[in-house]
């Protein structure tokens, strides 16, 4: 008796499962809503190439059926560049996870932001460094705990969505987990979107993160994202003093006529051809 | 473009990226540095012409991430940069080793350690082209002395490249990239030009990395409708992660055994009369050219000496090595560094004999004086 659910036709599921995720990892959820997306668009598996660098999110494209590369620490973004303008055909969708595409990757993200690249970045926040075993992220809070924090965090954390906006993204969206069917409608909006596509999902660590700031349970750490995150709607009509220390969620920036960069290097061919 | 008909003074790093263009080159990711720039801004203005790609990446890392990219979509890829970005580099060149990724990263080697000597021409990236990156790995390098047989060389490291897909690294020099010479296009018919296995069989039965008796796998492109796994990670034949210790035995001699079975077919030398010669010099890039005027006026005063001018350096010929110093009573090797080349000329050697370094690392083109100069040397030191 083989699987019903269609998704399982974009899941190397009988090579590579069980995942080497832990329990209550919110992974998993984020690869289902990516293959959602992919199934609903209707793109030709052979045409998907998904791109991720080092960590436990970068994991993800062992697991689905497309072309996929697993790359170094910080990187992918890098490697996606290439891939996209050898082959501008192809859709990418690159995975990072907080440390990965904003420490060691900072540089590759802002870069192919400013470029608006058409690549959809699907950053996967979980605050911590969950491969090497919880050390503190540029997402870590002011003052929550890590392994390399064992006094609790000195430093403050990157927003994501004004880094990206800042470098020059076309689309700018942060989502959440808990918020299932938001995470599977926003990352269809940017694989759909032409020029750079920048998903910040926040995520949950129950094993080390959760562990480690009072929130051991997957369930709290989901309730934790429902009470902490707002609406970018119901955001605008909130003061400042009510918004401290939420996240908001919800797209901040869709803008289809920037310039996109393999567009505009066709361009370029085109008027040397002439 | 200079033919025969109408030859011209070219650069070498002119020449560099006319080879690249005539292996079939479509892409370039780099980032710009002395004395290596001039070949991204060849490859700026004429890859689009011709409907490729060029990009200047945000770092070496990015540039080199870019170009595996590239290549795992089809393209024939490069990157040219010099010290401090070949240093950047090294982990995507075990990357691209392990994945079996064909790309060609060019080096023009200046003085170092650190940001060094940048105007200044030097062989001291010579060990760091053969074991730079971390873990064990067999790496390939070229290195030519003049503006002709950089256009070879970098024809003939594609190929490699390709044909093994694996990184090669084309060594050059300062003196070498920036020195105009005669150069003459060949004719395109007589350039050879290989490219990587692509697969017959159907998708259900392809595996990326499969053994085989020469050790070289199918490569579809990304996008060709064979879905499949990459990973820097050790890996199966499928290309998926392994830990089984006997997978992992198996993955790391397939990508040595790879380098070692073609080795032949890619060892580059030429023999200056070596035939009777009782020393030897061994030298390769612009070093070999003032070694090569050493033995001219060595044999004027009647020493019998001969030059191994070494065009491939790695995988290291020590069967060649071997061979030749079986014949001669001491060994002189001349290079622009303190000493790298010797190490390994030494472990060749079956036999006890001189052999001593004819060095300069002052940033200056070494001359054929003072490789006469340690010739005279090693000649004294077999006297005593
Ligand atoms: C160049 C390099 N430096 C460090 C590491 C070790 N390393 C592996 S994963 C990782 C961090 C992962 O954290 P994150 O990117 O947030 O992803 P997560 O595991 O939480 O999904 C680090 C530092 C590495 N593999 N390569």
């Amino acid at each position: 008796m083989g699987p019903k659910s269609p998704i399982y036709d974009y899941l190397r599921y009988k090579k590579k499962f069980p995942t080497v995720w832990c329990p209550g990892c919110g992974i998993g959820t984020i690869m289902g809503a990516i293959i959602r997306a992919v199934m609903s668009l209707g793109y030709d598996k052979n045409d998907v190439v998904m791109v991720s660098g080092i960590g436990c999110s970068s994991r993800m494209p062992a697991y689905v059926d497309f072309n996929t590369l697993h790359t170094t620490h910080g990187r992918a973004i890098a490697f996606a560049t290439g891939i996209k303008l050898a082959k501008p055909h192809l859709k990418l969708i690159v995975v990072t996870g907080d440390g990965d595409g904003l420490a060691i990757g900072g540089n590759h993200f802002i870069h192919a932001a400013r470029r608006n690249i058409d690549i959809t970045h699907i950053l996967i926040n979980n605050s911590i460094y969950g491969m090497t075993g919880g050390q503190y992220s540029p997402t870590t809070p002011r003052r929550a705990f890590a392994y390399t924090a064992p006094y609790g965090n000195i430093e403050p954390d990157f927003d994501v969505v004004e880094l990206g906006i800042a470098a020059g993204a076309s689309f700018v969206a942060r989502t959440a987990v808990y918020h299932i069917i938001q995470m599977g409608k926003i990352i269809e909006k940017a694989l759909k979107h032409k020029g750079y596509s920048l998903v910040d999902v926040i995520s949950q660590c129950p094993v080390l993160y959760g562990r480690l700031n009072k929130m051991r349970s997957p369930v709290e750490m989901l309730l934790w994202q429902k009470e902490h995150t707002v609406d970018i709607k119901v955001a605008a009509k909130k003061s400042p003093e009510e918004l401290e220390g939420k996240y908001i969620v919800g797209i901040f920036k869709d803008d289809p006529d920037m310039p996109e960069y393999v567009s505009e290097y066709q361009k370029l061919i085109d008027s040397l051809k002439e | 473009m200079p033919n025969k008909e109408r030859p011209a003074l070219v650069q070498g790093n002119i020449a560099c990226g006319y080879g690249a263009l005539a292996a079939g080159c479509s892409f370039f990711g780099g980032y710009p540095i002395t004395p290596s720039t001039e070949i991204a801004e060849f490859m700026a203005r004429e890859l689009p012409k011709r409907g490729g790609k060029f990009i200047q990446m945000e770092d070496e890392m990015g540039s080199l991430a870019a170009v595996i990219g590239a290549s795992i979509a089809g393209a024939k890829a490069m990157t040219a940069t010099s010290g401090p970005g070949f240093s950047l580099m090294q982990e995507h060149i075990g990357f691209a080793y392990i994945t079996e990724t064909p790309i060609v990263v060019v080096n023009v080697m200046r003085g170092g350690p650190s940001t060094g000597l940048p105007t200044m021409t030097s062989q001291s990236d010579t060990l760091q082209a053969g074991f730079g990156t971390h873990g064990d790995y067999y790496a390939v390098a070229f290195a030519p002395s003049s503006v002709q047989e950089v256009f070879e060389y970098t024809v003939k490291a594609f190929n490699a490249a390709e044909f093994l897909q694996t990184p090669v690294v084309l060594l050059m020099d300062e003196t070498l990239a920036h020195m105009r010479e005669k150069f003459i296009y060949p004719p395109t018919d007589s350039i050879e030009v290989i490219n990587r296995k692509k697969p017959e069989t159907p998708f259900a039965w392809f595996k990326r990395f499969e053994m085989t008796p020469d050790c070289i796998s199918d490569f579809p492109a990304f996008g060709d409708g064979y879905r499949y796994h990459i990973t820097g990670l050790v890996h199966d034949p499928m290309g998926f992660p392994t830990a089984v210790s006997s997978e992992i035995v198996k993955s790391a001699e397939k990508l040595r055994d790879k380098i070692l079975i073609h080795k032949d077919r890619f060892t580059y030398y030429e023999k200056f009369m070596t035939d009777d010669a009782i020393w030897l010099i061994i030298a390769f890039g612009t070093a070999a050219r003032s070694a090569k005027q050493a033995v001219i006026e060595a044999r004027h005063h009647r020493m019998k000496v001969g030059l191994l001018q070494l065009y491939t350096i790695w995988p290291f010929p020590d069967e060649l090595i071997a061979e030749l110093s079986r014949n001669v009573e001491g060994i002189v090797v001349a290079e622009m560094n303190m000493g790298q080349l010797i190490r390994e000329v030494k472990k060749a050697c079956p036999r006890k004999l001189p052999i001593l370094g004819a060095n300069r690392y002052d940033g200056v083109l070494i001359t054929p004086d003072e490789i006469i100069h340690s010739l005279k040397a090693v000649h004294g030191s077999k006297e005593k």
